[in-house]
């Protein structure tokens, strides 16, 4: 198992695969029976041979290389999505190698409308497109070997990378020329459950060799002939744009190779980048700070509070008569919550290298958009898009952040401009504070019991910037990317109402793991245990009695109870429960935490997760303990504050991860599923907050309504 | 010229005196397993060994390793076969992988100074080195297999 990386395929497959077949099951695809471009330059590790179909190449020595259409940033897609297809192709994982798929048409995600790795849905989007794309390079190898031998189809079978009939056997890289000629069939049986090899089976992962020798290849290391290093001065105020230059001084440091101004930013270009660094630092720039000069943290909150008070927004959800039901209702209970700003925060920091010539732009880059990533370098380097080949490298980490691409078109100028590759690499301190953030929102919720004592209303008012409508307009009615979890509010109440109103904030906001998820999620569990404690119920059973009609959001939360032991903690211990169905995947969380003195400690997160038919439960498992790291260290101490338009976290010293002197006990559990697969990749970021604040409530009987935890002086609540 | 030694390598290299030994192995030696995260020593991605002992590469200026023996990365094994290496395979811990070169230096160098090193030892030896995929819990169980490995190798 090998992933190639991305220097050693340059020229790769991109006249092939972009003319593009249609989708799902239109995976002919017109030029590619032939063999693909591929073997000019460099080292390759091995010969990629014919093209089955778009993600599919076997060689002459049996070296199958899949070409995975998604970015690997973690999440495992480029394990997950070669077992699909090794499954039906009868081959094992250890004789499949990875490279990174071109912009193409066939590599379109519908689910995102466009080669889009977002929405936690890479493997729902490839669960039967690429099982159906090895089911039928089986066939076509089984097609051409019954034509070699001239036998009956029926009597060939596939075994372990070989076709055998009547005690003779040819190997998939004997048979692929062949096989690459057969047309591609149309109907093709797939693999029952109880048949999987691999689906389903914990595996080694195909990118950690690379990952723990240093070979793996990020957009950070990408290095080409002639390549010079970048550095970029932003406006600091965001928003704003270059109002003076004098590079004088800067033009004169050592190393440098020009300064270029661009619509982003002056970068400076030298030799070495630790010399574009120190170059930077001698630019006398100034800015015209835009319409942000005042912009903070009070302003954004009274921008949010003032449209919550205009009215009720647009409808996302209605049933029943929410106002009519809160009107009579015996109780109402009126909440709001505040969620802040966060920043993405990727280890590997952004960066982008653009090879710019006369007939075209070579882009290296950890995207989770090529097709955005390329039509913004054709922009900023006055190409068609077709003259741009996106070269996908590993992304060290992704987040949402990756979505973006704001640091690419600098890249694309500097290189047009100095006439060679540059490498554009933003600091930790640029990244920090030219994020595109999780946008803040405010919510205002309301329940009702009616005379019965039952909860018979639930209104929710969500308030926040839409990313959508800035990142893929135009939206049309209400952003689904902010009303997450809330459409799925799942507990069996008469009155539903979900509404939603638009409030950007000047600034750009961006999508982050879990994006509406996590903001709905703790404003709808922490509500829940809210009218746990109206009803004088425990919250466990208060949600119980509202889920009589969701089997899988029930089996969850009772499983998370009895893992957690829900309602016997240890003396000094307290915990809060939290359930959540988003990605479609249903999880429940339950957090064990102590207060002493007002000092938080979370002691332990137990998480059950149903996302349906697992391909690779180790990577599953990973995903999850890694979410529930990302939530509580949002949940704990994530906020980005603004003055006077600029971002004040800067570092890991002011912007507090959690590290693993800080780690509570993580306890996964997954649920066996047979259910169509669901995302992994989001959903458990979403639940910690809730699950700790409910705690927090189980300890003090004070609820905690805006985020971070860190930002509450606990002291007072104990 | 400067010349350093670095992965029992004499190397030659011609950068300025204050330039950290990051840029210097990243962009002067091609030697990019080596990480940026921060530039301040926060995060711990940047980490190699001096003279055996795990440092912050993005803060140490070329002049002050001129006579000191780096190790990166690259430098821990030939193939994979160190026992953290072998750990951190056998474990899957990686996700992103980013800083995974560091925390891979960090524990080597913890291990050759503690090589049975308790939760809270490997918790002191390692907070210095961020992972924002939230790697941690299995960081912490393919030291206590790298431990093993390397108790059973020395056997």
């Amino acid at each position: 198992m090998t992933y190639i990386p991305n220097r050693g395929r340059r020229d790769f497959v991109t006249a092939g695969v972009a003319v593009g077949g249609g989708l799902l099951l239109g995976l002919t695809l017109p030029g590619l029976g032939k063999h693909a471009s591929a073997a000019a330059g460099g080292a390759k590790p091995a010969a990629l041979g014919p093209q089955m179909n778009a993600w599919l190449q076997i060689a002459a020595d049996n070296s199958i290389t899949v070409i995975v259409d998604r970015s690997e940033m973690g999440q495992g897609v480029y394990t997950a999505l070669p077992m699909l297809i090794a499954e039906e192709l009868h081959v094992g994982l250890d004789a499949i190698q990875v490279v990174a798929a071109p912009v193409g048409d066939a590599y379109v995600n519908p689910g995102n409308g466009g080669q889009i790795t977002g929405t936690s849905n890479s493997v729902q989007d490839a669960w039967d497109k690429l099982r159906i794309a090895g089911a039928q390079a089986r066939m076509m190898l089984t097609m051409a070997a019954a034509k070699h031998w001239q036998v009956d189809i029926a009597e060939c079978r596939a075994i372990n990378g070989t076709i055998a009939a009547r005690g003779k056997v040819l190997t998939y890289g004997q048979l692929a020329a062949a096989a690459a000629r057969e047309p591609t069939p149309k109907d093709v049986k797939l693999k029952p459950k109880s048949e999987f090899r691999i689906i389903g089976k914990s595996t080694a992962r195909i990118d950690s060799p690379g990952k723990v020798d240093g070979s793996a290849e990020f957009g950070l290391d990408v290095k080409l002939p002639g390549m010079l290093y970048a550095a970029i001065a932003q406006s600091p105020v965001l928003g704003g744009k270059l109002r003076t230059l004098d590079s004088g001084a800067a033009e004169k440091m050592p190393g440098v190779r020009g300064v270029v101004r661009t619509d982003s930013g002056v970068v400076v270009v030298a030799d070495h980048f630790w010399q574009a660094l120190q170059a930077r630092k001698a630019l006398e720039v100034t800015w015209d700070p835009g319409g942000n000069a005042l912009l903070d943290n009070q302003a954004i909150s009274a921008m949010l509070k003032k449209t919550a008070a205009a009215g009720a927004g647009l409808t996302a959800r209605a049933e029943g008569d929410v106002a009519q039901a809160l009107k009579s209702a015996q109780r109402r209970f009126n909440s709001t919550y505040e969620l802040p700003l966060l920043a993405h925060a990727t280890m590997e920091p952004m960066n982008c290298t653009a090879d710019v010539k006369a007939s075209g732009c070579d882009l290296y880059v950890g995207t989770q958009v090529q097709q955005v990533a390329q039509i913004t370098a054709a922009a900023a380097a006055g190409f068609s898009p077709e003259q741009v080949r996106v070269h996908t490298t590993l992304l060290g980490g992704g987040f949402g952040r990756r979505l973006d691409i704001d640091f690419i078109p600098a890249a694309v100028e500097a290189s047009k401009a100095v006439g060679a590759p540059v490498k554009l690499i933003w600091t930790r301190e640029d990244d920090m504070t030219h994020d595109t953030y999780r946008p803040p929102a405010l919510e205002q919720v309301s329940g009702g019991f009616d005379a019965a004592g039952r909860l018979s209303a639930f209104n929710l008012h969500i308030i926040s910037p839409s990313i959508t409508a800035r990142m893929f307009p135009p939206v049309k009615g209400v952003d689904d990317s902010v009303i997450e979890y809330a459409i799925n509010y799942p507990y069996d109440v008469p009155n539903v109402a979900v509404t939603y109103s638009r409030q950007e904030i000047g600034i750009d906001v961006g999508y982050m793991r879990s994006v509406s998820h996590a903001p709905n999620c703790f404003v709808i569990e922490s509500f829940m245990d809210e009218m746990a404690a109206a009803a004088a119920k425990n919250p466990y059973d208060f949600r119980m009695e509202l889920l009589h009609k969701k089997p899988r959001h029930m089996r969850v939360l009772q499983l998370a109870a009895e893992r957690a032991a829900f309602g016997r903690a240890p003396a000094g211990r307290y915990q809060g429960i939290a359930l959540m169905e988003g990605y479609t995947t249903h999880l429940a969380q339950v957090a064990e935490i102590s207060l002493e003195q007002g000092a938080l400690k979370v002691h332990r997160i137990v998480c059950v997760v149903d996302c349906g038919q697992m391909i690779n439960p180790r990577i599953v498992e990973s995903q999850i303990e890694s979410g529930i790291v990302f939530g509580l260290a949002a949940a704990l101490w994530g906020e980005v504050t603004i003055a006077a338009g600029r971002v004040q976290q800067t570092n890991f010293n002011n912007y507090r991860l959690v590290r693993g002197n800080e780690m509570p006990e993580i306890d996964v559990h997954l649920v066996d599923s047979s259910e169509p697969p669901g995302g992994i990749g989001e959903p458990a970021v979403a639940l910690v907050a809730p699950a700790i604040c409910n705690a927090i409530f189980a300890a003090t009987g004070k609820r905690i309504r805006s985020l971070p935890i860190g930002a509450q002086n606990l002291l007072r609540l104990v | 010229m400067t010349s350093i030694t670095v992965n029992n390598q004499v190397l030659s290299v011609d950068a300025a005196a204050d330039t950290p030994l990051l840029w210097v192995l990243r962009d002067h030696l091609s030697m990019t397993g080596t990480k940026y995260g921060c530039g301040m020593a926060l995060c711990g991605a940047c980490t190699v060994h001096v003279d055996g002992v795990a440092a912050r590469s993005c803060v140490l200026p070329l002049r002050a390793v001129q006579a000191r023996s780096i190790t990166t990365i690259e430098g821990l094994s030939k193939d994979r076969s160190h026992p953290v290496q072998k750990a951190w395979l056998k474990i899957d811990v990686p996700q992103c992988g980013y800083c995974q070169s560091g925390q891979i230096m960090s524990a080597a160098a913890l291990l050759k100074t503690n090589p049975h090193p308790t939760d809270g030892q490997i918790d002191a030896a390692m907070s210095g080195n961020l992972c924002r995929c939230g790697t941690y819990p299995r960081i912490r169980k393919a030291i206590h297999l790298a431990a093993e490995l390397l108790a059973a190798s020395a056997k």
